[in-house]
């Protein structure tokens, strides 16, 4: 990747973070959660956007970015009223904003230029009225850029040679005299004077003379003020509106007066002299250098912001308060690492924990008294061992606000679609959870939250009359409870019709007609693989997709999912997953001499059953009595092919367990060693999958112990069609 | 007797041993080698798969040799001997008797396979060669993880 491209990437990662401060501020401003800062906030991320994407030359962004622009900046001056109509309308500018970036960084596709277009014209209905007609006082605000006719070859920079539909303020002949006097706020929002003179130089050939008297001695300067004024004469025969739009970011931020020049010469001999000839033919770099370090060399003291306007942009963001989220507010520093690095180190803590565990061991067994200095030594060692092990997952873990932020949008979009009204409530964004689980969020969550709308929300209507309000309300919360992380999705909605969901299931046969069923578990048969099928799903949570992938996608990553549904009142989805993918909460088990994890999460308990207990169907296959319900039973080690024989009848220990389709199963083991915290070790690195597998960990001392499949464990013992332990209940 | 393609650059082999045989690998491609230690049986491996050890961290699959070559199953002891080799972007130990030599050889010297060697070790084994009266082989590690993990690597 070459500068340029490495640049974009960092415009594009810095797009991601704005829109997102501009989603979350423009949704402080409908929920009426706003100050006047935050009008202010929009209008600088959009503005930022805008002009990195000027600089990358993606026109349509740009130009989407303007417009959008020229209405928050009417917004914030409080020359428009800021109604719930504007900020809707600014939510789905938003929206296409955001599209246009993705477009523009190829991630997503084109975007359609008649949507485009539509809230193009209505963000100009509300800038300029119902006419969409702009008052000339008002010209230099209006669409797009002026077209800028200029070649320069030797500085490749993008062209910013956008159309405009009309070009008000008549060339001036002579061209044009402007008088310049940035405030420090100017600099405070990360503009720099030398960028501004640049984008004149574009128009025409540059005189700049710097005007150093008013600044006072170095006792009495004010770092954070500017008493520095440019006058900058323009000989080159352009429209005045093109002048402003140069300035056109700094507007309210400076002292600007733009006068047309009569012909005559300068009345002061000008700092730096600029042959008469075309634009194309000026060495810019040159000039640009000398008018940098002119400025830069006088102001140095007063505005370190012009010598490191990276600097300056976090700084301004840092300072805007952000009332609505209390904990966001102070912005911590932070830097940007390569995972990769993360990765790297995370996996050496994980050895050196191994290792740490297996000295302890070797410790243990030579029989050191506890009290030597080894021994302590050796605590101290441990206890070093997990703080690094704690921090370093910390590194990863991430708020899942990455995802709760996409939601509002899908929200709106599925509540359009619906014709229903929704607001969506969110809470515990800044809950964290490693990195890898958080990208695994997403997708549940979003077919969630469309099932929930879709399905459990009433249309206004059906709310009215049952006295509700007619806005649905949909919660998603996150939380961490018991070394876990649980996501909530509930609804006010009609909750969960538990006559249809049994009807159905027993047409799919997936339930007997006469199955005594309580009402949990009625609820949660849509969880059932068949369950859902297009003749019970609409568009927009079909697609396709069951609960039963959803359950299925969770599982995968150790956590389960259940719903509580209340008729009338709104259902709840509990999503409970683990804070990493790195380390597995484990049940160390003994079989055949061998020790085997199983994932705690698929435990529900453990019984060591006499010899009564186990009960056989046909030949080999022994079923074991677990609450009212008979359970197949799997002999672990005869399964994994490390004994012929069974454990005998009245030894071992059964683990009832669930598999990820609801059934259950009981494991039958020599012995449980304890429950374990694992890291997660993949046996396809250096091998293959290993059916009834799932990867590998490495014990305290030093061997390797397989984590089970409980899944394809179960279903290996039995080949044959899970038979249902709810038939069994029946 | 046809030379097989000559290419005069000498490479280095390390050469080890597997019941009274002697075979030779590349010597880029063995990083390590280390004592026996107990391996985790794996479900459902074929019988030359010792299992899993662990490699400061890593989970490395352990293949017996001898069996992969069809010679006969080792029981290993403290004596043997696991080769730590780089296949196909993979790490695996390689079980083997002991580790004897490190050979210097001209490709040139390496004859293909006589035609009365055994399918197996025809097929992990792509040339011999005569070093002080001894015959030594020289072994394909490409060829020597399950068929399917060949492919995919």
């Amino acid at each position: 990747m070459d500068t340029f491209e490495a640049i974009k990437a960092t415009f594009f990662q810095e797009c991601d973070e704005l829109l997102a401060d501009l989603e979350t501020k423009l949704l402080d401003l409908e929920s009426g959660a706003a100050d006047d800062e935050t009008i202010n906030a929009v209008f600088r991320a959009v503005h930022s956007v805008k002009g990195g994407a000027g600089a990358f030359g993606l026109e349509a962004l740009v130009r989407f970015a303007h417009v959008f622009e020229t209405l928050l900046d009417e917004l914030r001056a409080g020359r428009k009223p800021c109604d719930e109509l504007t900020v809707r309308t600014l939510l789905r500018a938003s929206d296409v904003l955001a599209d246009h970036v993705a477009a523009a960084q190829g991630t997503g596709p084109e975007v359609e230029e008649a949507r485009s277009a539509a809230l193009v014209a209505e963000l100009e209905v509300l800038t300029h009225g119902e006419g969409g007609s702009p008052a000339p006082d008002e010209a230099e605000d209006d669409f797009g850029f002026q077209p800028v006719a200029f070649d320069l070859p030797s500085l490749d920079l993008p062209s910013l040679d956008l159309p405009s539909p009309d070009a008000p303020g008549a060339p001036a002949a002579g061209g044009w005299r402007i008088v310049f006097r940035p405030h420090g706020r100017m600099y405070v929002n990360a503009n720099e004077t030398g960028l501004l003179l640049r984008e004149l130089g574009r128009l025409g050939p540059l005189e700049v003379e710097l005007d150093d008297s008013a600044v006072p001695m170095l006792d009495r300067l004010q770092p954070e003020e500017n008493e520095l004024v440019w006058t900058i004469r323009l000989t080159a025969p352009v429209d005045e509106a093109a002048v402003r739009e140069v300035f056109d970011f700094v507007e309210g931020d400076c002292d600007l007066r733009i006068e047309p020049i009569a012909g005559e010469g300068p009345e002061l001999p000008p700092l730096i002299e600029t042959p008469d000839a075309p634009a194309d033919d000026i060495d810019i770099s040159a000039l640009l250098a000398k008018v940098q370090d002119e400025p830069a060399a006088a102001v140095t003291p007063a505005a370190p912001a012009t010598s490191a306007p990276a600097a300056a942009a976090p700084a301004a963001s840092a300072t805007a308060p952000t009332a609505s989220s209390p904990p966001a507010a102070a912005a911590p520093a932070t830097i940007r690492v390569d995972l990769e690095r993360v990765d790297r180190l995370i996996n050496v803590v994980g050895e050196l924990v191994i290792q740490q565990a297996m000295l302890a061991q070797r410790v243990t067994e030579s029989g050191l008294a506890r009290s030597s200095g080894i021994s302590v030594g050796l605590e101290d060692l441990e206890l070093l061992t997990r703080e690094i092990q704690d921090s370093v997952m910390a590194i990863r873990a991430q708020p899942v606000k990455s995802v709760f932020q996409r939601m509002p949008r899908l929200v709106r979009e599925v509540a359009e679609m619906t014709g229903k009204r929704v607001r969506l409530v969110t809470e515990g964004e800044a809950t964290e959870v490693d990195k890898t689980v958080v990208e695994r969020l997403a997708e549940p969550i979003t077919h969630m939250l469309r099932n929930a709308i879709d399905h459990g929300l009433e249309t206004p209507e059906e709310r009215t009359a049952a006295g509700k309000p007619s806005e649905g309300t949909v919660r998603l919360a996150a939380l961490h409870r018991s070394g876990r992380i649980v996501i909530e999705i509930s609804d006010d909605g009609r909750g969960i019709n538990r006559e249809r969901v049994r009807g159905i299931a027993v047409s799919k046969g997936l339930i007997a007609e006469d199955a005594a069923l309580t009402d949990d578990e009625i609820d949660n048969l849509i969880f059932l693989p068949g369950f859902s099928t297009a003749d019970a799903v609409s568009d927009i949570s079909g697609r396709g997709v069951g609960m039963d992938v959803v359950r299925r996608s969770i599982q995968s990553l150790g956590g389960r999912i259940s719903i509580s549904s209340n008729p009338g009142k709104g259902s709840t989805f509990t999503l409970s997953l683990p804070l990493t993918l790195a380390v597995l909460d484990g049940m160390a088990l003994g079989a055949a001499e061998q020790t085997l994890v199983a994932p705690l999460s698929a435990i529900v308990e453990s019984l060591t059953p006499k010899a009564e207990d186990v009960h056989y169907v046909g030949g080999h296959d022994a079923v074991i009595r677990f609450r009212e319900a008979f359970v197949p039973l799997v002999d672990v080690a005869r399964t994994m092919g490390f004994r012929d024989a069974p454990v005998p009848p009245g030894q071992g220990v059964a683990v009832v367990v669930e598999t990820e389709s609801g059934a259950r199963a009981a494991l039958m083991v020599d012995a449980i060693h304890g429950q374990r915290q694992v890291v997660i070790k993949s046996l396809e690195t250096n091998y293959q999958q290993v059916e009834g597998v799932a990867a590998a960990t490495i014990l305290g001392d030093g061997r390797v112990a397989l984590i089970l499949d409980v899944d394809a464990l179960v279903a290996n013992a039995r080949r044959r069609p899970a038979a249902a332990d709810l038939k069994l209940a029946s | 007797m046809t030379e097989a393609p000559t290419n005069a650059a000498a490479r280095e082999l390390i050469a080890f041993r597997i019941g009274e045989q002697e075979f030779c690998v590349d010597i880029m491609s063995v990083r390590e080698i280390r004592g026996w230690t107990p391996a985790t049986p794996l479900p459902r491996a074929p019988g030359y798969m010792k299992g899993v050890i662990n490699l400061r961290g890593a989970v490395l699959p352990i293949i017996d040799l001898g069996a992969r070559f069809g010679l006969r199953t080792s029981e290993p002891t403290a004596r043997h001997v696991i080769m730590v080799a780089h296949i196909g972007g993979r790490m695996v130990g390689l079980l083997v008797d002991a580790v004897s030599d490190i050979i210097q050889l001209d490709d040139g010297a390496v004859q293909p396979t006589p035609d009365v060697a055994s399918e197996e070790v025809r097929a992990f084994v792509k040339g011999i060669f005569a070093l002080e009266g001894r015959m030594v082989s020289l072994v394909d590690l490409g060829l020597i993880l399950p068929p399917a993990e060949a492919e995919a690597a």
